[in-house]
Protein backbone atom coordinates (compact mmCIF):
# COMPACT_ATOMS: atom_id res chain seq x y z
CA UNK A 1 0.00 0.00 0.00
CA UNK A 2 1.40 3.39 -0.92
CA UNK A 3 1.93 6.01 1.75
CA UNK A 4 -0.96 8.10 0.38
CA UNK A 5 -3.30 5.15 0.43
CA UNK A 6 -2.22 4.25 3.94
CA UNK A 7 -2.80 7.83 5.06
CA UNK A 8 -6.25 7.89 3.53
CA UNK A 9 -7.12 4.53 5.05
CA UNK A 10 -5.99 5.62 8.49
CA UNK A 11 -7.87 8.92 8.22
CA UNK A 12 -11.01 7.10 7.15
CA UNK A 13 -10.79 4.68 10.06
CA UNK A 14 -10.25 7.52 12.53
CA UNK A 15 -13.25 9.41 11.18
CA UNK A 16 -15.42 6.31 11.27
CA UNK A 17 -14.54 5.43 14.83
CA UNK A 18 -15.00 9.03 15.97
CA UNK A 19 -18.44 9.14 14.40
CA UNK A 20 -19.28 5.82 16.02
CA UNK A 21 -18.15 7.09 19.40
CA UNK A 22 -20.24 10.25 19.00
CA UNK A 23 -23.33 8.32 18.00
CA UNK A 24 -23.07 5.89 20.90
CA UNK A 25 -22.48 8.64 23.44
CA UNK A 26 -19.08 7.35 24.35
CA UNK A 27 -16.96 9.50 26.57
CA UNK A 28 -14.18 11.49 25.16
CA UNK A 29 -11.61 13.51 26.97
CA UNK A 30 -11.79 17.26 26.89
CA UNK A 31 -8.81 19.53 26.97
CA UNK A 32 -8.27 18.71 30.65
CA UNK A 33 -8.50 14.91 30.14
CA UNK A 34 -11.87 14.79 31.90
CA UNK A 35 -14.25 12.49 30.11
CA UNK A 36 -17.29 14.21 28.61
CA UNK A 37 -20.63 12.62 27.95
CA UNK A 38 -22.99 14.37 25.56
CA UNK A 39 -26.67 14.01 26.33
CA UNK A 40 -29.65 15.36 24.42
CA UNK A 41 -32.97 16.19 26.03
CA UNK A 42 -36.02 16.38 23.83
CA UNK A 43 -39.65 15.73 24.66
CA UNK A 44 -39.98 13.15 26.07
CA UNK A 45 -36.66 11.31 26.24
CA UNK A 46 -32.99 11.66 26.99
CA UNK A 47 -30.51 10.36 24.45
CA UNK A 48 -28.68 8.18 25.22
CA UNK A 49 -31.14 6.65 27.61
CA UNK A 50 -28.38 5.01 29.63
CA UNK A 51 -24.91 6.11 30.68
CA UNK A 52 -22.31 4.29 32.72
CA UNK A 53 -20.04 6.07 35.18
CA UNK A 54 -17.24 4.90 37.44
CA UNK A 55 -17.37 5.38 41.18
CA UNK A 56 -14.92 8.04 42.29
CA UNK A 57 -14.14 9.17 38.74
CA UNK A 58 -15.16 12.68 37.73
CA UNK A 59 -16.96 13.08 34.44
CA UNK A 60 -18.46 16.08 32.69
CA UNK A 61 -22.03 15.80 31.47
CA UNK A 62 -22.90 18.13 28.62
CA UNK A 63 -26.66 18.28 28.23
CA UNK A 64 -28.41 20.01 25.35
CA UNK A 65 -32.12 20.73 25.12
CA UNK A 66 -33.44 20.47 21.62
CA UNK A 67 -36.75 22.04 22.48
CA UNK A 68 -38.15 23.27 25.81
CA UNK A 69 -36.71 23.64 29.29
CA UNK A 70 -35.96 20.28 30.85
CA UNK A 71 -34.90 19.21 34.30
CA UNK A 72 -31.99 16.88 35.10
CA UNK A 73 -32.48 15.41 38.55
CA UNK A 74 -30.87 12.53 40.41
CA UNK A 75 -30.59 13.01 44.15
CA UNK A 76 -28.04 10.21 44.94
CA UNK A 77 -25.55 11.87 42.56
CA UNK A 78 -26.52 15.39 43.67
CA UNK A 79 -27.67 16.27 40.17
CA UNK A 80 -30.32 18.99 40.10
CA UNK A 81 -30.07 21.10 36.98
CA UNK A 82 -32.23 22.87 34.47
CA UNK A 83 -31.46 22.94 30.79
CA UNK A 84 -33.06 26.08 29.32
CA UNK A 85 -34.88 25.70 26.03
CA UNK A 86 -32.49 25.23 23.14
CA UNK A 87 -29.41 25.63 25.32
CA UNK A 88 -26.55 23.49 26.59
CA UNK A 89 -25.29 23.19 30.12
CA UNK A 90 -22.31 21.38 31.58
CA UNK A 91 -22.13 19.75 34.97
CA UNK A 92 -19.39 17.66 36.52
CA UNK A 93 -20.18 14.70 38.72
CA UNK A 94 -18.05 12.34 40.79
CA UNK A 95 -20.23 9.41 41.83
CA UNK A 96 -19.63 8.30 45.40
CA UNK A 97 -21.77 5.19 45.35
CA UNK A 98 -22.19 2.34 42.94
CA UNK A 99 -25.58 1.27 41.75
CA UNK A 100 -28.18 1.75 39.08
CA UNK A 101 -30.22 4.92 39.30
CA UNK A 102 -33.02 6.62 37.39
CA UNK A 103 -32.43 10.23 36.48
CA UNK A 104 -35.57 12.17 35.64
CA UNK A 105 -36.67 15.32 33.93
CA UNK A 106 -38.26 17.17 36.82
CA UNK A 107 -39.27 20.29 34.93
CA UNK A 108 -42.80 19.68 33.68
CA UNK A 109 -42.55 19.69 29.92
CA UNK A 110 -45.85 18.23 28.72
CA UNK A 111 -48.12 15.23 28.70
CA UNK A 112 -45.52 12.45 28.74
CA UNK A 113 -43.13 14.26 31.02
CA UNK A 114 -43.71 11.70 33.76
CA UNK A 115 -41.76 9.02 31.91
CA UNK A 116 -38.86 11.16 30.69
CA UNK A 117 -35.90 9.54 32.37
CA UNK A 118 -32.58 7.83 31.81
CA UNK A 119 -30.61 5.10 33.55
CA UNK A 120 -27.35 6.02 35.22
CA UNK A 121 -25.22 2.98 36.06
CA UNK A 122 -22.31 3.56 38.42
CA UNK A 123 -19.76 0.76 38.51
CA UNK B 1 -57.21 -1.94 57.96
CA UNK B 2 -54.88 0.94 58.71
CA UNK B 3 -54.61 2.36 62.22
CA UNK B 4 -53.63 6.04 62.10
CA UNK B 5 -52.20 7.70 65.12
CA UNK B 6 -54.70 8.45 67.83
CA UNK B 7 -53.54 12.01 68.12
CA UNK B 8 -54.84 12.88 64.67
CA UNK B 9 -57.64 15.33 65.05
CA UNK B 10 -59.37 14.08 61.94
CA UNK B 11 -62.10 11.58 62.24
CA UNK B 12 -62.67 10.01 58.90
CA UNK B 13 -65.99 8.50 59.68
CA UNK B 14 -68.67 6.43 58.16
CA UNK B 15 -69.07 5.18 54.63
CA UNK B 16 -67.73 8.10 52.82
CA UNK B 17 -68.11 9.06 49.25
CA UNK B 18 -67.14 6.78 46.46
CA UNK B 19 -64.25 8.27 44.74
CA UNK B 20 -63.11 11.02 47.01
CA UNK B 21 -62.41 10.96 50.67
CA UNK B 22 -64.76 12.16 53.37
CA UNK B 23 -63.34 13.60 56.49
CA UNK B 24 -64.98 14.61 59.68
CA UNK B 25 -63.27 16.97 62.03
CA UNK B 26 -64.58 15.71 65.32
CA UNK B 27 -61.65 15.62 67.57
CA UNK B 28 -61.05 15.35 71.24
CA UNK B 29 -62.97 18.57 71.75
CA UNK B 30 -66.23 16.64 71.92
CA UNK B 31 -64.76 13.57 73.53
CA UNK B 32 -63.54 15.67 76.38
CA UNK B 33 -59.93 15.26 75.55
CA UNK B 34 -57.12 17.59 76.49
CA UNK B 35 -57.48 19.78 73.43
CA UNK B 36 -61.10 20.62 74.18
CA UNK B 37 -60.14 23.85 75.90
CA UNK B 38 -57.93 24.80 73.00
CA UNK B 39 -60.75 24.50 70.49
CA UNK B 40 -62.90 26.78 72.60
CA UNK B 41 -60.17 29.40 72.79
CA UNK B 42 -59.42 29.08 69.08
CA UNK B 43 -63.05 29.66 68.30
CA UNK B 44 -63.03 32.75 70.49
CA UNK B 45 -59.81 33.96 68.83
CA UNK B 46 -60.97 33.69 65.22
CA UNK B 47 -64.62 34.38 65.79
CA UNK B 48 -65.76 30.95 64.66
CA UNK B 49 -67.64 28.55 66.78
CA UNK B 50 -65.75 25.29 66.93
CA UNK B 51 -68.02 22.47 65.91
CA UNK B 52 -67.63 19.12 64.27
CA UNK B 53 -67.88 19.04 60.50
CA UNK B 54 -67.08 16.87 57.55
CA UNK B 55 -65.33 17.65 54.32
CA UNK B 56 -64.31 15.88 51.17
CA UNK B 57 -61.12 15.53 49.22
CA UNK B 58 -61.28 14.97 45.47
CA UNK B 59 -58.26 14.80 43.23
CA UNK B 60 -56.89 14.47 39.70
CA UNK B 61 -60.03 14.88 37.61
CA UNK B 62 -57.85 15.57 34.54
CA UNK B 63 -60.76 17.12 32.66
CA UNK B 64 -59.88 16.95 28.99
CA UNK B 65 -58.20 13.55 29.18
CA UNK B 66 -59.93 10.87 27.13
CA UNK B 67 -57.64 7.88 27.37
CA UNK B 68 -56.08 5.48 26.94
CA UNK B 69 -56.44 3.83 29.32
CA UNK B 70 -59.61 5.47 30.62
CA UNK B 71 -62.15 6.23 27.88
CA UNK B 72 -64.75 7.61 30.27
CA UNK B 73 -63.70 11.24 30.29
CA UNK B 74 -65.48 13.03 33.10
CA UNK B 75 -67.87 10.19 34.06
CA UNK B 76 -66.11 9.34 37.30
CA UNK B 77 -65.92 13.02 38.25
CA UNK B 78 -69.62 13.44 37.56
CA UNK B 79 -70.37 10.29 39.52
CA UNK B 80 -68.43 11.75 42.45
CA UNK B 81 -70.53 14.91 42.26
CA UNK B 82 -73.76 12.87 42.38
CA UNK B 83 -72.52 10.87 45.34
CA UNK B 84 -71.52 13.96 47.30
CA UNK B 85 -74.94 15.47 46.65
CA UNK B 86 -76.56 12.25 47.83
CA UNK B 87 -74.80 12.13 51.17
CA UNK B 88 -77.19 12.13 54.13
CA UNK B 89 -75.25 14.89 55.81
CA UNK B 90 -73.94 17.64 53.58
CA UNK B 91 -70.20 18.21 53.96
CA UNK B 92 -69.07 21.73 54.72
CA UNK B 93 -66.44 21.92 52.05
CA UNK B 94 -64.64 20.18 49.22
CA UNK B 95 -60.90 20.32 48.63
CA UNK B 96 -59.54 19.53 45.18
CA UNK B 97 -55.88 18.50 45.37
CA UNK B 98 -54.77 19.34 41.86
CA UNK B 99 -54.72 18.22 38.24
CA UNK B 100 -58.20 19.57 37.82
CA UNK B 101 -57.55 19.54 34.09
CA UNK B 102 -55.26 17.71 31.72
CA UNK B 103 -52.50 19.82 30.25
CA UNK B 104 -52.44 21.20 26.71
CA UNK B 105 -50.22 23.76 25.05
CA UNK B 106 -53.23 25.36 23.38
CA UNK B 107 -54.36 28.11 25.74
CA UNK B 108 -57.88 28.26 24.34
CA UNK B 109 -58.32 24.51 24.79
CA UNK B 110 -57.01 24.74 28.33
CA UNK B 111 -59.46 27.54 29.10
CA UNK B 112 -62.30 25.34 27.85
CA UNK B 113 -61.12 22.45 30.03
CA UNK B 114 -60.97 24.67 33.09
CA UNK B 115 -64.45 25.99 32.33
CA UNK B 116 -65.74 22.44 31.96
CA UNK B 117 -64.20 21.56 35.32
CA UNK B 118 -65.91 24.56 36.89
CA UNK B 119 -69.25 23.66 35.32
CA UNK B 120 -69.10 20.14 36.77
CA UNK B 121 -67.86 21.19 40.19
CA UNK B 122 -70.49 23.92 40.38
CA UNK B 123 -73.07 21.14 40.60
CA UNK B 124 -71.64 20.06 43.95
CA UNK B 125 -74.12 21.17 46.56
CA UNK B 126 -71.49 22.23 49.09
CA UNK B 127 -71.01 25.85 50.15
CA UNK B 128 -67.22 26.00 50.01
CA UNK B 129 -64.98 24.53 47.31
CA UNK B 130 -61.24 25.09 47.39
CA UNK B 131 -58.49 24.05 44.98
CA UNK B 132 -54.78 23.74 44.54
CA UNK B 133 -53.30 23.26 41.06
CA UNK B 134 -51.50 20.23 39.77
CA UNK B 135 -48.62 20.29 37.30
CA UNK B 136 -51.09 19.60 34.48
CA UNK B 137 -52.98 22.77 35.44
CA UNK B 138 -50.04 25.06 36.02
CA UNK B 139 -46.71 23.48 35.16
CA UNK B 140 -46.36 24.78 31.59
CA UNK B 141 -47.12 28.47 32.17
CA UNK B 142 -46.09 28.97 35.78
CA UNK B 143 -49.73 29.00 36.87
CA UNK B 144 -50.73 32.12 34.89
CA UNK B 145 -53.95 30.67 33.46
CA UNK B 146 -54.81 28.86 36.70
CA UNK B 147 -54.60 32.13 38.66
CA UNK B 148 -56.83 33.79 36.10
CA UNK B 149 -59.46 31.06 36.37
CA UNK B 150 -59.20 29.88 39.97
CA UNK B 151 -57.21 32.41 41.98
CA UNK B 152 -54.18 32.07 44.19
CA UNK B 153 -52.14 28.91 44.06
CA UNK B 154 -51.25 29.09 47.74
CA UNK B 155 -53.34 30.58 50.54
CA UNK B 156 -54.89 29.70 53.86
CA UNK B 157 -58.25 29.95 55.56
CA UNK B 158 -59.98 28.90 58.74
CA UNK B 159 -63.11 26.83 59.11
CA UNK B 160 -64.79 25.91 62.39
CA UNK B 161 -61.55 26.18 64.30
CA UNK B 162 -59.43 24.25 61.82
CA UNK B 163 -56.72 26.04 59.86
CA UNK B 164 -56.44 24.99 56.21
CA UNK B 165 -53.30 25.68 54.17
CA UNK B 166 -53.21 25.35 50.39
CA UNK B 167 -49.62 24.66 49.37
CA UNK B 168 -48.38 24.95 45.80
CA UNK B 169 -45.63 22.56 44.71
CA UNK B 170 -46.28 22.68 40.96
CA UNK B 171 -46.15 26.19 39.47
CA UNK B 172 -42.38 26.39 39.58
CA UNK B 173 -42.53 23.52 37.03
CA UNK B 174 -40.17 21.57 39.24
CA UNK B 175 -41.62 19.68 42.20
CA UNK B 176 -40.81 22.26 44.84
CA UNK B 177 -42.44 24.80 47.08
CA UNK B 178 -39.68 27.38 46.86
CA UNK B 179 -38.05 29.75 49.28
CA UNK B 180 -40.64 32.52 49.10
CA UNK B 181 -43.60 30.25 49.71
CA UNK B 182 -41.73 28.47 52.50
CA UNK B 183 -41.23 31.82 54.21
CA UNK B 184 -44.94 32.56 53.77
CA UNK B 185 -45.81 29.15 55.26
CA UNK B 186 -43.67 29.74 58.35
CA UNK B 187 -45.21 33.16 58.90
CA UNK B 188 -48.74 31.85 58.33
CA UNK B 189 -48.40 28.99 60.81
CA UNK B 190 -46.49 31.02 63.40
CA UNK B 191 -49.82 32.53 64.45
CA UNK B 192 -50.97 29.19 65.85
CA UNK B 193 -49.95 27.15 68.87
CA UNK B 194 -48.36 23.77 68.23
CA UNK B 195 -51.55 21.96 69.18
CA UNK B 196 -53.66 23.76 66.57
CA UNK B 197 -55.62 21.50 64.22
CA UNK B 198 -54.19 22.12 60.76
CA UNK B 199 -54.87 20.58 57.36
CA UNK B 200 -52.36 21.18 54.58
CA UNK B 201 -53.61 20.30 51.13
CA UNK B 202 -51.28 20.15 48.17
CA UNK B 203 -50.73 18.21 44.97
CA UNK B 204 -47.43 16.31 45.13
CA UNK B 205 -46.27 14.24 48.11
CA UNK B 206 -44.10 16.23 50.48
CA UNK B 207 -41.84 13.24 51.06
CA UNK B 208 -39.87 10.90 48.80
CA UNK B 209 -42.54 8.39 47.89
CA UNK B 210 -41.11 7.41 44.50
CA UNK B 211 -38.65 10.05 43.21
CA UNK B 212 -37.99 8.28 39.90
CA UNK B 213 -41.71 8.63 39.16
CA UNK B 214 -41.54 12.26 40.27
CA UNK B 215 -43.59 11.43 43.35
CA UNK B 216 -41.76 13.81 45.66
CA UNK B 217 -41.13 17.46 46.46
CA UNK B 218 -37.47 18.41 46.24
CA UNK B 219 -37.65 20.82 49.19
CA UNK B 220 -40.11 18.59 51.01
CA UNK B 221 -37.69 18.19 53.93
CA UNK B 222 -37.67 21.96 54.43
CA UNK B 223 -41.46 22.02 54.35
CA UNK B 224 -41.71 19.15 56.80
CA UNK B 225 -39.31 20.90 59.17
CA UNK B 226 -41.94 23.63 59.40
CA UNK B 227 -44.98 21.35 59.54
CA UNK B 228 -43.60 18.83 62.00
CA UNK B 229 -43.58 21.45 64.74
CA UNK B 230 -47.36 21.00 64.97
CA UNK B 231 -48.94 18.09 66.81
CA UNK B 232 -52.28 17.96 65.00
CA UNK B 233 -51.31 18.51 61.39
CA UNK B 234 -52.49 16.38 58.49
CA UNK B 235 -51.40 16.58 54.87
CA UNK B 236 -53.79 15.71 52.07
CA UNK B 237 -52.45 15.32 48.57
CA UNK B 238 -53.09 13.82 45.15
CA UNK B 239 -50.84 13.30 42.12
CA UNK B 240 -50.25 9.57 42.60
CA UNK B 241 -53.73 8.42 41.54
CA UNK B 242 -54.07 5.98 44.38
CA UNK B 243 -54.77 6.07 48.07
CA UNK B 244 -51.81 6.00 50.34
CA UNK B 245 -50.98 6.76 53.93
CA UNK B 246 -47.61 7.80 55.27
CA UNK B 247 -46.36 9.22 58.53
CA UNK B 248 -43.42 11.50 59.19
CA UNK B 249 -43.11 12.18 62.88
CA UNK B 250 -46.52 13.30 64.05
CA UNK B 251 -47.70 14.30 60.59
CA UNK B 252 -49.96 11.99 58.61
CA UNK B 253 -50.05 12.24 54.83
CA UNK B 254 -53.09 10.92 52.99
CA UNK B 255 -53.24 10.59 49.21
CA UNK B 256 -56.56 10.41 47.43
CA UNK B 257 -57.48 8.29 44.46
CA UNK B 258 -58.01 10.04 41.17
CA UNK B 259 -61.13 10.61 39.15
CA UNK B 260 -59.59 9.34 35.91
CA UNK B 261 -57.33 6.26 36.23
CA UNK B 262 -55.07 4.62 38.77
CA UNK B 263 -51.33 4.09 39.00
CA UNK B 264 -49.83 0.92 40.47
CA UNK B 265 -48.44 0.49 43.94
CA UNK B 266 -45.06 2.25 43.96
CA UNK B 267 -43.62 -0.29 46.37
CA UNK B 268 -41.94 -3.00 44.37
CA UNK B 269 -43.02 -1.75 40.95
CA UNK B 270 -40.15 -1.49 38.48
CA UNK B 271 -39.67 0.45 35.31
CA UNK B 272 -41.84 3.20 33.93
CA UNK B 273 -44.85 4.55 35.72
CA UNK B 274 -47.80 3.27 33.70
CA UNK B 275 -51.54 3.61 34.34
CA UNK B 276 -53.33 0.50 35.41
CA UNK B 277 -55.34 -1.05 32.58
CA UNK B 278 -58.95 -0.02 32.10
CA UNK B 279 -61.45 -2.73 32.94
CA UNK B 280 -64.56 -2.25 30.85
CA UNK B 281 -66.50 -4.61 33.11
CA UNK B 282 -65.57 -2.53 36.16
CA UNK B 283 -65.13 0.99 34.83
CA UNK B 284 -64.60 2.62 38.20
CA UNK B 285 -62.13 0.00 39.39
CA UNK B 286 -59.48 1.48 41.68
CA UNK B 287 -61.57 4.61 42.05
CA UNK B 288 -63.19 3.38 45.20
CA UNK B 289 -64.49 4.51 48.53
CA UNK B 290 -62.41 5.30 51.56
CA UNK B 291 -64.19 4.95 54.87
CA UNK B 292 -62.34 5.82 58.02
CA UNK B 293 -64.05 5.13 61.33
CA UNK B 294 -63.49 6.68 64.70
CA UNK B 295 -63.25 4.01 67.39
CA UNK B 296 -64.80 6.01 70.18
CA UNK B 297 -63.02 8.31 72.60
CA UNK B 298 -59.24 8.02 72.45
CA UNK B 299 -57.69 5.89 75.13
CA UNK B 300 -54.03 6.01 76.07
CA UNK B 301 -52.04 3.75 73.81
CA UNK B 302 -54.92 2.88 71.51
CA UNK B 303 -55.66 4.02 68.01
CA UNK B 304 -58.80 6.07 67.54
CA UNK B 305 -59.07 5.98 63.78
CA UNK B 306 -59.31 3.14 61.30
CA UNK B 307 -59.58 3.18 57.53
CA UNK B 308 -61.57 0.92 55.23
CA UNK B 309 -61.07 1.12 51.49
CA UNK B 310 -64.12 0.06 49.53
CA UNK B 311 -63.95 -0.16 45.78
CA UNK B 312 -66.72 1.57 43.94
CA UNK B 313 -68.53 -0.32 41.24
CA UNK B 314 -71.10 1.21 38.97
CA UNK B 315 -73.34 -1.81 39.51
CA UNK B 316 -73.98 -0.79 43.09
CA UNK B 317 -75.98 2.10 41.85
CA UNK B 318 -77.72 0.94 38.73
CA UNK B 319 -78.00 -2.83 38.83
CA UNK B 320 -76.32 -3.45 35.50
CA UNK B 321 -72.72 -4.15 34.87
CA UNK B 322 -69.74 -2.23 33.95
CA UNK B 323 -69.19 0.26 31.23
CA UNK B 324 -72.38 -0.71 29.42
CA UNK B 325 -74.50 1.22 31.84
CA UNK B 326 -72.39 4.25 31.34
CA UNK B 327 -72.65 3.99 27.59
CA UNK B 328 -76.35 3.24 27.73
CA UNK B 329 -77.18 6.00 30.15
CA UNK B 330 -74.97 9.07 29.96
CA UNK B 331 -76.67 10.39 33.07
CA UNK B 332 -75.27 7.63 35.31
Amino acid sequence: MTRMKLFRFTLTMVLCFSALALLTGATRPDAGDMPVIDITAKRFAFSPDKITLTKGKTVKLRIHSEDVTHGFFLRPLKLDEEIPAGQTIEVTVTPQQAGTFTLICDHFCGANHGNMNMTVAVE
Amino acid sequence: MKQPDRRSFLKIAGSSLGIGVLYSAYPAARAGGGTGGFFDSLGQANGEKVAPFSFIQLSDAHVGFNGPPDPLGTKAFERAVDMINGLPQRPDLVLFTGDLTHDTEDRDVHVQRMKQFQEISKRINVPVIKHVPGEHDAGLDGGALYREMFGDTHYSFDHRGVHFVALDNVTRAKPEVGVEQLAWLKKDLARFPKTAPIVVFTHRPLFDLRPDWEWFTSDGDDVMNVLSAYDNLTVLYGHIHRDDEHQTGSVHHYAARSLIFAFPDPIGATGQRKPMPFDKDHPFKNLGIRSVSFNGAPQPGSASLSIDDIELTAREFRGINGVQQLLRNPNV
